[in-house]
């Protein structure tokens, strides 16, 4: 190597010996476990909604926890519970949410509230399910062949419309009616608005888009239609360093009366109904 | 204008800004190094390295979160949904593109620049400044890449900053919020901002490049 490079390697041992103070700039409030900073994963229809928006800023308040969130779909969520890389989650995905509690990743689940699916159609209905009950409905947009749109990302949406298709023995992967965008639900209905597909959507994000994409209510209201949120600690005695403290913290408020008054009424003023339902003390 | 956008706006240029320099404290001497040296296997590096410009972000942020998160190596720093995470992530993302076209801003200089400097008794340190002010053109634009690459890309920044609401909300990410809340004129305003703040750096980078120009 010629003095060029030589010249290369003073530079970088400079730089090396910069670096670190470039890098502290950020306080490091969590140094040790149970600090004051709680990692909520989260999944995104609630923070699409806005509701963790007005919620998050009360607990940090009466609490003094920072909470980050992070939102992601319920199967990411649930995957970061898992890896310790997340103290909290506030999940929609019943049947992976118990499989999670089975394996003893989580150490409390309380219900917290719950809002619902809707399936959303053109207007015009080509596979004429409108007011038919959600399984009827399924079947006939498969026995017909019409576009139905999926979200395909391992949310909790898409679980529970997984879940639908295989209490009807149905398999539509694969399909050439069925398509997948592996994007959010708001990017998903966007696309069924666009190919006047059929698609499922939880009721806060239609609600939002209601104006745009000129698709319609076709089922609702059907039990299997439900979309019930938990929220989980994650289990300290597997990840020491989770900030169990202030899961437990952040579960507590979340199930507070006051709390689930605010949840009730949320969404009111904007769409002239409440986009969630309190659920605290449910099984 | 709010003062959360104000405050998305000001961590974006803080991140990227800062992702940017150090980029080009470390991928200034690296590219010079590389461009003016010969060794084996030097085609094949400079090769990485101009793959390292075409690197997706979402791959620089998967491997980054996944040395910071708890589960992860250096999880006990803390690091990961910090602005800091974000600004190793973009400082990856940019460091390619500074070496890369540092390395070849400098091969473009005529040789017998060099051999003359050094036949007049020039010291190696006088030799590498004369170069760079030769190539100062080629360099500023390797900076305003660099900065062009970190400023719109989202991926990094969702995967290790979590777009959590008053601490690594960026302004990509917020777009990308906006988006799928369904509130498109947000978004669009956001990304009217980002292309003008762009802008406003590049013009400022531009303007010193003209002046240089003589």
């Amino acid at each position: 190597m010629n003095r060029y490079g030589r010249i290369g390697l003073i530079f970088l041992v400079i730089l090396v010996a910069c670096t670190p103070q470039t890098h502290s700039v950020t306080p490091n409030a969590t140094s040790q476990a149970g600090g004051s900073v709680l990692i909520l994963a989260t999944t995104t229809s609630t923070q699409d909604s806005g509701l963790l928006d007005v919620l998050i800023p009360r607990f940090e308040a009466q609490s003094g926890y920072q909470v980050k969130t992070v939102a992601v779909g319920s199967g990411q969520a649930l995957k970061m519970g898992e890896e310790g890389n997340a103290d909290v989650l506030l999940v929609h995905s019943p049947q992976a949410e118990e499989a999670f509690m089975q394996a003893g990743w989580g150490k409390d689940r309380v219900r917290v509230m719950h809002n619902d699916f809707v399936l959303l159609g053109p207007p015009s209905d080509p596979a004429q399910i409108r007011g038919l009950d959600v399984a009827t409905a399924l079947r006939t947009i498969a026995e017909k062949g019409v576009l139905f749109v999926s979200r395909g990302d391992n949310s909790g949406t898409h679980a529970l419309e997984l879940s639908l298709w295989r209490r009807l023995n149905l398999d539509p992967q694969g399909q050439p009616w069925y398509l997948e965008t592996g994007q959010g639900m708001g990017a998903t209905l966007m696309v069924a608005a666009e190919k006047q597909a059929y698609t499922l959507s939880d009721r806060g994000t239609f609600l939002a888009y209601r104006d745009r994409i000129g698709l319609e209510i076709l089922v609702e209201g059907d039990k299997e239609l439900q979309n019930i949120y938990h929220v989980i600690t994650v289990n300290p005695e597997r990840w020491p360093q989770v900030n169990y403290a202030g899961a437990v913290a952040l579960m507590t408020f979340l199930i507070h009366p006051e709390t689930q008054k605010i949840i009730a009424s949320f969404g009111v003023e904007q769409y002239g109904q409440p986009l969630f339902f309190p659920d605290a003390g449910q099984p | 204008m709010d003062t959360e956008i104000l405050a998305i706006i000001l961590l974006s240029l803080r991140v990227s800004l800062t992702a940017t320099l150090i980029s080009l404290l470390v991928g200034l001497p690296l590219g010079t190094a590389l461009a003016l040296s010969r060794f084996r296997g030097q085609t094949m590096l400079l090769s990485l390295i101009n793959t390292g410009m075409g690197l997706p972000p979402v791959v620089v942020g998967l491997v980054v979160a996944m040395l910071l998160w708890r589960s992860g190596p250096l999880g006990t720093l803390n690091l990961i949904y910090t602005p800091t995470a974000i600004i190793i992530a973009q400082t990856l993302i940019a460091l390619p593109v500074v070496v890369g076209l540092t390395a070849s801003a400098l091969q473009q200089v005529d040789e017998r620049l060099r051999w003359q400097l050094a036949g007049l008794g020039a010291s190696t340190w006088q030799q590498v400044l004369t170069l760079w002010l030769e190539a100062r053109l080629p360099l500023l634009a390797a900076l305003m890449a660099g900065f062009g690459a970190v400023i719109s890309e989202v991926g990094a920044s969702m995967m290790v900053g979590g777009n959590i609401k008053g601490q690594t909300r960026v302004l990509t990410t917020a777009i990308v919020l906006e988006t799928s809340r369904g509130a498109f004129d947000r978004a669009l305003v956001l990304g009217g901002l980002l292309v003008g703040l762009t802008f406003l750096v590049n013009w400022g980078l531009t303007v010193i490049q003209q002046r240089g120009r003589r």
